[in-house]
């Protein structure tokens, strides 16, 4: 048997043995791993997520469990201090020595830190491990502590520092990023969309000084500062340095391997060092002399290095290193690939700019008009995947090759054509290098009709994620190309989208769960479609959530929202946002006398927070002695009508908006549908209430009421469309209710409206064919249906205090009375919160 | 209470039953749901799976976030395996070995149950 001894587990190093052992040939070599770290490899590239959740585990690439199940010694916490040739062996830190017959060094790179007088004092970092960040957050707490509104900077506007500008305002500091270069961002973009991406973060709050060289880093200890001479200073509390990487290669050096004149251990294209038992992958690999700070090329290179070891010796590095790349940095978009920017004689560029959206697309193409040479795209780069694809396969263009970023698109034809025109042997995913070939191969041969089982059967998708949308694309091609339709099944338990199953509801009659699992469906289900038939129950026949309480999500089944600590929130409805003193007060001894803490929502409401779970009938028994009802924040069911002063009070009113807004918010409340809805009523134009904001929305014009449907704001905000102009409220009203069931009967489960219109074939035309030109003769349907629910409504609060069963599920303990004692709270602004989570 | 004495569940396997706690009538859970049981000092989920006639227990504290909630959490069934979701975040965890489902969190301790006379048992081993 033959050792290999592998020199770093970071995400190069970790490639190699999951790509060797995956081998048959690897059961004849014994591997062992050392890593410097104290944890087994992780994914570095997405180490911001860490601000997020804390959770080093999410980040593993594998767990220590998969090193011995493949007969892997991992060794952490050892770094390897000198390499023998002659002797073929190498020594560690601790002084041990292991003989070896190949050495793989995947030692990877560390940031660079320029010297800069000052460097070493408290709170200057740099940015590569999960140890650096545990220590970046311990000192922002430590500063923000004794000094409200501290400042970080970073040193270098590259991807990385952008990366950790964003990691330090998450952590509540006011972020700086200082840039040496006059431009961000300056390997990847041209002036211009440096620009623009400048000003789009600029707004988001990110402070950018470009063009400063620091001389001196200020401070008596710890750092207060940035000297950039002249008189120039930049107060600061806390340095991240991100001015680059330079490789990791002491052991090379060491033991006299050739090195490359600015660092880097020389490879060839067998990546083997110019000992030929000594293979360099990684950051740490010099090929071409080139660095490549990515983790695709070094998956490619531990690939090489796999087959050459095990022999298949034809298996070499591309002479050409593919450095394209698309990146969300805090929120935006950026990608370049091929060459990004490049002078007027080598072809031409074609640059859309629209500085308003932050949005900038530049095309490089050859002069005969015919290749696609490069391109860079920051705000917008959804097109991405297929632009660097028809880079990387040399495809034709289009007649008119501005298409390509500024579109015929919208209406149908694409510029592109779909993804299947690719050639076979396109790489689809990179960082994992698979082709579209065995994409479709996938598919078609083996089976795997998903995104998430082609992910597990070839492992495309797993990197960066980057290429999921093409992936989804190509299965569904696949499947389109031998007849299958792609069938959307709500999960394994039913072979049926959410539409198809209302209608089978529907038109069988079906009272319950089990009845439709029983006869439709097959096991006995899970936890989406539990609550997606739930949803379809109440939208048919109105029924609250208390009946069939335990195939609801937790915040329908206890009627209430579930907080970070497992107590829950109460919000009565407080309809149009209009609440008497009298109410309020009620609500102020209500929330006093349980303790709550209590804030006005962004929906024009009360919340009272932090109520346990035997609390809740009180509370609501006391809210509705007052005449409150339930405020249904926690279904899928009609939110808040947000309205303005309106006509009533406001010298620009065109007519009353709170009354309406009061009105529909009792027409809708309680209606059960695929997602939450809300809706908006604004007095004019002004749009003081937001309703172009909302699901549907309605504003006062001169002559009547404009109708809005579609919007929301969230995670991907959509300004409401135009349904019909200038109506009389009735007319308003019944289109609504015809929009609203419409939705519910044909959405997909958690479906906003938006996304639904969106999906919808035709548009928001055909939409007002159907309910307005009732085009489908539907409508008559439809208004019946909508007004049975307005006239069964009931609060379903005051069921549940008023049926003992239902009040019986509101214990901790079945056997017990006592409350949970887990659940601590502790003292925030006269108020309480619960404890952080560890 | 700190996250270390919150860590204390372990599964018990049946053979290694001690002691068959009585946790209550086998009413006071609700049909196709869990409900929590008081145990000494641990918060043990009880899950009814009447459909298929079957009962799961586990630790009622879900180790994503330490938070002692898995009993109001939905069950379910994948590939055949019983499992629970976490009411907070879905991280979901098979009834059968505790093994997380969809994630690498740690396992949860599962612990046995039976039905008799229509009282439900918990198997403790202490
Ligand atoms: C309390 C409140 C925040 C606040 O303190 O103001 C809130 C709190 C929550 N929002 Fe919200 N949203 C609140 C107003 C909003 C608004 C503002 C608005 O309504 O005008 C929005 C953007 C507008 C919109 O929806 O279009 C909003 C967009 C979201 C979204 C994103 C929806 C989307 O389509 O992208 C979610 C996630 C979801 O529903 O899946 C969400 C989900 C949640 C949940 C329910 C998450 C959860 O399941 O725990 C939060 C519950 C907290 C709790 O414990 O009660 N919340 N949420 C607001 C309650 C309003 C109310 O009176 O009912
Ligand atoms: C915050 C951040 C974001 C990034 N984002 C992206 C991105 O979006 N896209 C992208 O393609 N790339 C990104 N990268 C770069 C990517 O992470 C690297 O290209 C990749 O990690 C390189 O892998 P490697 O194995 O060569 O080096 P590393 O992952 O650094 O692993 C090297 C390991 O070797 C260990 N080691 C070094 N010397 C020794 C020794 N003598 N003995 C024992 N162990 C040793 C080190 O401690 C380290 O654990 C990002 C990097 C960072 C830091
Ligand atoms: S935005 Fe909404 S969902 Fe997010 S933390 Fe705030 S309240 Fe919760
Ligand atoms: S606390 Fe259970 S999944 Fe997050």
């Amino acid at each position: 048997m033959q050792t290999i001894l592998i020199v770093g587990n970071g995400m190069v190093g970790y490639k190699f043995c999951e790509k060797f052992v995956a081998r048959a040939e690897s059961k004849k070599y014994k591997l062992i791993v050392f890593g410097e770290e104290p944890r087994a490899a992780y994914d570095r590239v997405h180490l911001s997520v860490y601000f997020e959740n804390r959770d080093a585990q999410a980040l593993e690439l594998a767990p220590l469990d998969w090193y011995s199940d493949n007969d892997i010694d991992l060794i952490v916490s050892e770094r390897v201090t000198d390499i023998h040739r002659t002797k073929k062996t190498i020594t560690t830190a601790s002084e041990k020595e292991y003989n070896y017959d190949y050495l793989v060094l995947a030692t990877g790179s560390a940031p660079f830190v320029p010297p800069i007088q000052g460097v070493e004092k408290q709170g200057v970092f740099v940015y590569r491990t999960i140890e650096d960040l545990e220590d970046m957050m311990a000192y922002a707490d430590k500063i923000k502590k004794v000094k409200p509104g501290a400042r970080a900077a970073i040193l270098g506007g590259g991807l990385l520092g952008l990366e950790a500008g964003k990691a330090v305002m998450d952590m509540g500091l006011e972020p700086h990023v200082v840039e040496f270069a006059p431009k961000l961002m300056p390997r990847q973009l041209d002036a211009r969309s440096s620009n623009v991406m400048q000003l789009t973060l600029e707004s988001m709050g990110l402070h950018i000084h470009a063009s400063k060289a620091t001389n001196k880093i200020l401070g008596n200890g710890a750092i207060t500062g940035m000297d950039f001479g002249e008189d120039d200073t930049l107060e600061v509390d806390m340095l991240v340095i991100s001015a680059g990487i330079r490789p990791r290669d002491e052991l090379g050096k060491t033991c006299n391997l050739e090195m490359g004149v600015r660092g880097g251990i020389v490879v060839n294209d067998k990546m083997q060092t110019s000992d030929p038992d000594i293979y360099a992958i990684g950051e740490v690999a010099l090929y071409n002399q080139m660095i490549y700070g990515l983790v695709a090329p070094g998956y490619e290179m531990a690939e090489v290095a796999v087959n050459q070891i095990l022999k298949k010796d034809d298996v070499v590095m591309r002479p050409e290193i593919d450095m394209s790349t698309k990146l969300k940095l805090i929120g935006v978009d950026v990608a370049s690939f091929g060459i990004p920017y490049m002078p007027a004689d080598k072809g031409l560029s074609i640059i859309y700019e629209n500085k308003t959206k932050g949005i900038y697309k530049r095309i490089n193409v050859s002069h005969d008009g015919k290749t696609l040479l490069g391109g860079i795209m920051v705000g917008d780069a959804e097109d991405y995947s297929i632009l660097h694809q028809m880079y990387l396969n040399n495809m034709p263009l289009p007649e008119n090759a501005e298409e390509l970023i500024v579109g015929s698109r919208g209406e149908g034809a694409s510029a592109f054509g779909s993804a299947m025109d690719l050639p076979d042997a396109a790489v689809i995913c990179s960082c994992e290098a698979v082709t579209k070939g065995a994409i479709c191969c996938s598919v078609l041969e083996d089976g795997n009709e998903s995104v998430k089982g082609i992910a597990k059967a070839t492992k495309a998708g797993t990197g960066c994620g980057g290429c999921k949308p093409m992936i989804s694309d190509l299965v569904t091609e696949s499947l389109k190309s031998i007849g299958k339709t792609v069938k959307v099944r709500i999960c394994e338990h039913f072979e049926y989208s959410r539409q198809e199953l209302y209608d089978i509801v529907k038109t069988r009659g079906i009272q319950n769960y089990n009845e439709l699992i029983d006869t439709v469906g097959s096991g006995h289900g899970c936890e989406i479609c539990k609550p997606a038939v739930a949803a379809i129950f109440a939208s048919i026949y109105n029924e609250t959530a208390n009946l069939q309480d335990t195939i609801q999500d937790t915040n329908d089944r206890f009627l209430a929202n579930i907080q970070r600590n497992g107590t829950y929130s109460v919000v009565p409805r407080v309809a149009g946002g209009e609440i008497s003193p009298k109410q309020l007060m009620a609500m102020g001894r209500i929330a006093k006398k349980y303790d709550l803490y209590t804030k006005i929502t962004g929906g024009q409401r009360i919340d009272m927070f932090g109520a346990q779970l035997h609390e809740l009938p009180l509370i609501w028994e006391e809210l509705i002695a007052e005449g409150f009802e339930t405020g249904q924040a926690y279904g899928k069911s009609l939110r808040t009508v947000k309205s303005c002063v309106g006509s009533t009070w406001c010298r620009y009113g065109m007519d009353e908006s709170v009354s309406f807004a009061i009105e529909i918010e009792h027409r809708y409340k309680g209606i059960r549908s695929p997602h939450k809805f809300k809706g908006g009523v604004s007095g004019c134009i002004r749009e003081c209430a937001e309703a172009r904001g909302k699901d549907f929305g309605f504003i006062a014009v001169e002559g009547g009421w404009n109708v809005y449907v579609g919007g929301n704001g969230g995670a991907k905000p959509k300004h409401a469309e135009l349904l019909a102009e200038k109506v009389d409220k009735e007319t308003a009203i019944k289109y609504v209710d015809r929009f609203i069931m419409f939705y519910i009967k044909t959405a997909q489960p958690l479906q906003r409206t938006a996304a639904w219109l969106d999906k919808l074939e035709g548009g928001i035309t055909y939409l007002q064919n159907v309910v307005i030109h009732d085009s489908l003769g539907i409508a008559t349907e439809l208004d019946a249906e909508m007004q049975a629910y307005v006239d069964t409504y009931k609060c379903e609060w005051k069921e549940a205090v008023e049926t003992p069963e239902i009040r019986e599920r509101y214990t901790h303990f079945v056997n017990s009375d006592e409350t949970d004692n887990n659940i601590e709270f502790v003292d925030l602004r006269d108020q309480k919160m619960p404890k952080e989570w560890a | 209470m700190t996250i270390e004495n919150l860590n204390t569940y372990e599964t018990v396997a049946s053979e290694n039953v001690k002691i068959w706690f009585k946790a209550a009538a086998t009413s006071k859970f609700p049909k196709n749901g869990g409900a929590c049981i008081k145990y000494k000092d641990k918060q043990i989920a009880v899950f009814n799976f009447t459909r298929e006639d079957t009962w799961y227990a586990c630790q009622n504290l879900c180790p994503h976030k330490m938070e002692m909630v898995l009993s109001r959490g939905m069950i379910g069934e994948e590939n055949m395996e019983a499992k629970v979701a976490c009411p907070l975040h879905k991280n979901t965890f098979s009834l059968q070995t505790g093994e997380n489902l969809n994630g690498s969190l740690k396992a949860i301790a599962t612990y046995p149950v039976k039905v008799e006379n229509g009282f439900v048992y918990v198997g403790f081993s202490d």
